[in-house]
């Protein structure tokens, strides 16, 4: 069917197509590399002078470097500062995850008193921007002696993340079947057992997206950190990535600051990657239903 | 007894979290509304009762005075220029990039797709200290390449127009591959037959795509493009990591603005006043854009 005319069209096209996305892809890839690049790299100059997108002599120092001294903080090693990171992140996921999906099943499945005020209240809620909570928060939890302490973080994490937790959920929870349950409740279960065994399992793409989400806002979260630790001992690795740049780290070099950016950033982008798919239509799919 | 379990059981499942969420949520924001209207700042936090101050914050930000140095007009225009123009760039790219993947018969589509979506993967705080460090006048990335090429880069930050060019190629890169995504998932759902057909019938590649394709997209665009735009009116980490506010605060945006009033200035009360502000524009803006959608659907 296709003429010879169409032919070179088709091939013209293809040709095309193949540089645009080539184009693209460098777009993306360079800053990657450049980062990569620079951690692998030996060199001992503090900054680079000149554009390396492979290291000139692999080695793992700088990596060696930040494991060995994360900040200049004396005794701050770098075991601490991940741990607290995985507590806050952790901490945060959960209490999405745990409060999050109990609320976002009553909205989706029950009708209550208050029901439409509260999806409502959400939406509203989330349109404050995180900094409105910020002053409000830094003044109570500093009048609870709270604000220093990983304990006062994560409550202020919970703040920001919970409306969109339970907001993500309930798109997730509208897409099970309601029939299941009826069968199960057929079968004697009661409405806990129905909700753990059944509506759960079937629910897990959208609880794998709301943990990862609850827990990348605090694995990577710096404002609020920064903002109102102050004793080293319970500073995080991303407060150690902004101790290394700017006014602060003048004296790290950039293959450090590399390093941490990629130990910071892996785990959470191959968990993006691999849950792709399920955040994409998740996000899509809770927005068009309202 | 049947109705009362009935109206029981929901707020066995809602309370916890309705508990924790009346404090760590709704208390502070309220709190914070009424810090709005009080001179509330760093010397009040040990025990001094802060004063009513009616909406003396308020006129401060929006203009009534020049007390706080800062031109609200200014920071909503760019805040504005910064989103849309942020938007045309996702957009055409995320769609464009979707098209040429979407093309029969092209090889290699998968290493591409995973190349272009990298950018996503990555945790917008690091992806913002680390395009901080690419745009550095002497040892950036940019600047090296641009040396390479015999070209003597430019002092980025120096100037609200090479710093403009920064932040948004730094919000371009995290941005784009979000509605690349969005597009081909919303490729997928669209019968090629469409295509096809308007082919057969004469139409040429950009009419087949602007009356055939596009129009099927529009009811997963829409909702993309609706979030986007509050999250890019509230970029925060681009804008404070990369921008900095340089030059002299022309490339702050509201939220960022906002921010400096909580650290470093320690003026809680005027910055609980900024933040309502915001609320009060997104809210705006978000009945509007309801509005215009239902519009749309209705049509």
């Amino acid at each position: 069917m296709n003429t010879r005319k169409g032919g070179f069209a088709s091939l013209i096209g293809l040709l095309g197509a193949h540089l645009g996305l080539a184009a693209a892809s460098l777009f993306a890839l360079f800053p990657v590399m450049w980062v990569v690049a620079m951690a692998l790299d030996k060199g001992s100059e503090a900054h680079p002078t000149s554009l390396r997108l492979w290291p000139a002599q692999p080695s793992l120092d700088a990596f060696r470097q930040v494991l060995a001294h994360p900040t200049e903080i004396e005794g701050i090693r770098f075991a601490d500062l991940a741990l607290n990171s995985l507590l806050l992140a952790g901490g945060t996921a959960v209490a999405c995850i745990a409060l999050g999906a109990c609320a976002a099943y009553a909205f989706s499945r029950f009708n209550f008193p208050g029901r439409r005020a509260g999806l409502v209240g959400f939406m509203v809620l989330q349109l404050f921007p995180p900094v409105a909570s910020m002053a409000p928060l830094f003044v109570l939890l500093s009048s609870l002696h709270l604000r220093t302490s990983l304990v006062g973080l994560a409550l202020a994490y919970a703040s920001g993340t919970l409306p969109f937790a339970i907001w993500n959920l309930k798109g997730t929870f509208d897409t099970v079947p309601r029939e299941l349950e009826e069968a199960a409740v057929m079968d004697g279960c009661g409405p806990f057992r129905t909700f753990l065994q059944v509506v759960l399992p079937l629910a897990a793409p959208g609880l794998a997206v709301t943990t990862l989400f609850g827990f990348m806002a605090g694995w990577t979260e710096i404002v609020l950190a920064w903002t109102f630790l102050e004793d080293p001992r319970t500073f995080t690795l991303s407060m150690a990535l902004y101790n290394m740049v700017g006014q602060y780290g003048t004296t790290r070099p950039w293959s450090e600051f590399a390093a941490l950016s990629l130990l910071l950033s892996l785990p959470v982008v191959v968990t993006m990657l691999l849950l792709q798919r399920f955040i994409v239509s998740g996000l899509t799919a809770g927005s068009v239903k309202g | 007894m049947k109705t009362r379990r009935a109206s029981l059981l929901p707020m066995a499942f809602i309370g916890p979290a309705a508990l924790v969420m009346a404090a760590v949520t709704l208390y502070p924001i309220l709190y914070g509304i009424g810090m709005a209207f009080t001179d509330f700042s760093v010397r009040n936090l040990r025990h001094q009762d802060p004063h009513f101050v009616g909406l003396a914050n308020f006129w401060a930000i929006l203009g009534g005075s020049d007390a706080l140095g800062i031109s609200f007009p200014r920071i909503l225009g760019f805040n504005l220029l910064w989103t849309v123009v942020n938007l045309a760039f996702h957009v055409s790219l995320g769609v464009g990039l979707a098209m040429l993947l979407d093309r029969p018969g092209l090889r290699g589509s998968r290493l591409y797709r995973a190349a272009l979506i990298l950018p996503w993967a990555v945790p917008t705080y690091v992806t913002s200290l680390t395009w901080r460090n690419m745009f550095d006048a002497q040892s950036g990335a940019v600047n090296l390449l641009l040396a390479s090429w015999g070209i003597q880069g430019p002092d980025w930050f120096a100037h609200f127009g090479t710093a403009f060019a920064a932040v948004l190629t730094t919000n371009i890169w995290l941005g784009f591959p979000f509605m690349m995504m969005v597009t081909s998932a919303g490729l997928k759902a669209i019968p090629r037959e469409t295509q096809e057909a308007a082919a057969l019938d004469g139409a040429s590649a950009w009419q087949r795509f602007r009356h055939v394709t596009l129009p099927q997209l529009r009811p997963t665009l829409v909702p993309a493009i609706l979030m986007g735009f509050i999250w890019t009116f509230n970029q925060f980490n681009v804008l404070y990591f990369v921008g900095k506010g340089e030059p002299l605060g022309q490339t702050e945006i509201l939220v960022t603005q906002a921010y400096r009033f909580v650290d470093p200035l320690g003026l809680y009360g005027t910055a609980s006043a900024f933040a309502l502000i915001i609320f009060v524009i997104l809210l705006g803006f978000t009945l509007l854009q309801l509005r215009l959608t239902r519009a749309v659907e209705e049509r």
